[in-house]
């Protein structure tokens, strides 16, 4: 039996398309293997529209030795001690107020103030630049809940964000950082950074997720700092942000801070 | 045909040569490992999903539980057994099998996939036990 050209070629084409049709309607209407399983948050979650905080340098500055929100953070997050300040990772820390504020230039500042060391830490920026520059996408902001967050995994360690940060708020991992964790503080359920990523306080975005509070806000005898939902008119730190005069750092960048002070 | 007896001859030579790696190692090939279930996985009894899935699909998983815990703040998961589990590489999962290197690296330095840094950052559990573990309230 002969088969012209044309019958052939309309043959292969027809059975072609049935295939391709075919396959595509089986994955599509296939069940698929894990059709039961699903994600979900966890049950005690915090949540908010916008987490930001208050940090109260009046009541901060009468307690001039204590530590006891950097150390509490240090030990909560694996943070390792170089002890050479080219290679500090710093996540909370303090900061004198002419370092924090630099566009405050007043030619007369408060002689109190003027030494003051801040409690200063990454901004949570409603406007973040870091987030903007990364070309990964390794920084984000979460849409939920406004937090800058860290995705290491997907860190490359080009450091544009380092760059991108006018608050110095990124420290790069220069070398592995295991070693120089101290193992007795540590908190052995939490991971430790690899060398040639970039880290940053992420609001405790792990406690967050099982209900709890920021590390350094609870660790705080003095009820310095304040954690709460900006986006909620009754929330904490709206009633402090209206009973308060607060400035925020480098407000003028447009970068819109979440992290205020009581001066 | 000429010299048909030298190309016969040198055609002979040059298949026992190519296959000679083949019959050489006939027969002795290494028996795949078994990975050892620590004592809680073998009282938990089942995994998060059915062991054939594991099985074959606990990369694409992983990857999955990182992507969900990390950009999308989801960090139950529910598996298709109904049973709940955080989603957590470093307490969950090394958290039951407990002997990496017993379960994990048995099959992974059998087939060669041994460069995974997930053990640079998150500690395995031979890590965890330098680390002096206090009941503080973190």
């Amino acid at each position: 039996m002969g088969c012209k050209r044309r019958e052939f070629l309309k043959i292969a084409g027809l059975s072609t398309l049935a295939g391709l049709a075919g396959k595509s309607a089986y994955e599509l209407l296939a069940p698929g293997e894990l059709e039961a399983s699903q994600f979900m948050s966890g049950g005690q979650a915090l949540e908010a529209e916008r987490w930001a905080m208050v940090i109260d340098m009046k009541k901060c500055s009468e307690q001039e030795e204590c530590r006891d929100c950097i150390d509490v953070c240090r030990h909560v997050h694996n943070i390792p001690d170089f002890n050479n300040p080219k290679d500090e990772i710093k996540w909370i820390w303090k900061s004198p107020f002419q370092h924090a504020f630099p566009e405050q230039e007043s030619e007369f500042v408060e002689e109190k103030l003027k030494e003051l060391p801040f409690i200063v830490l990454c901004n949570h920026c409603k406007n973040p630049p870091c987030v903007r520059v990364c070309p990964t996408q390794a920084t984000f902001k979460r849409k939920k809940d406004g937090v800058v967050m860290m995705d290491y995994h997907r860190c490359i360690g080009c450091r544009f964000c380092m760059a991108a940060c006018p608050y110095g708020s990124r420290s790069f991992n220069w070398r592995d950082p295991r070693p120089f964790v101290n193992k007795e503080e540590g908190n052995p359920e939490y991971p430790t950074r690899t060398k040639g990523v970039v880290e940053k306080c992420t609001f405790c975005d792990e406690r967050l997720a099982v209900g709890k509070i920021p590390a350094c806000v609870e660790a705080c005898k003095e009820k310095v700092l304040v954690f709460g939902d900006l986006d909620n008119p009754n929330s904490e730190v709206r009633e402090l942000l209206r009973t308060n005069y607060t400035i925020r750092r480098k407000p003028e960048l447009g970068t819109e801070p979440s992290v205020f002070y009581i001066v | 045909m000429h010299d048909a007896g030298k190309i016969i001859a040198g055609l002979m030579v040059f298949i026992g040569v190519m296959t000679f790696p083949f019959w050489y190692n006939m027969g002795k090939a290494s028996p795949a490992p078994e990975p050892e279930l620590s004592q809680k996985a073998k009282q938990e009894n089942e995994c998060v999903e059915p062991k054939s899935f594991m099985k074959t699909s606990h990369m694409q998983l992983l990857n999955e539980w990182r992507d969900t815990a990390v950009r999308e703040d989801l960090r139950v998961y529910v598996g298709s057994n109904g049973k709940s589990h955080d989603i957590s590489l470093q307490n969950t999962c090394l958290g039951c099998h407990s002997n990496k290197d017993k379960f994990c690296d048995k099959c992974h330095d059998f087939v060669g996939v041994t460069q995974l840094y997930c053990w640079d950052c998150h500690l395995e559990p031979k890590e965890k036990e330098l680390w002096a573990v206090k009941d503080a309230n973190f």
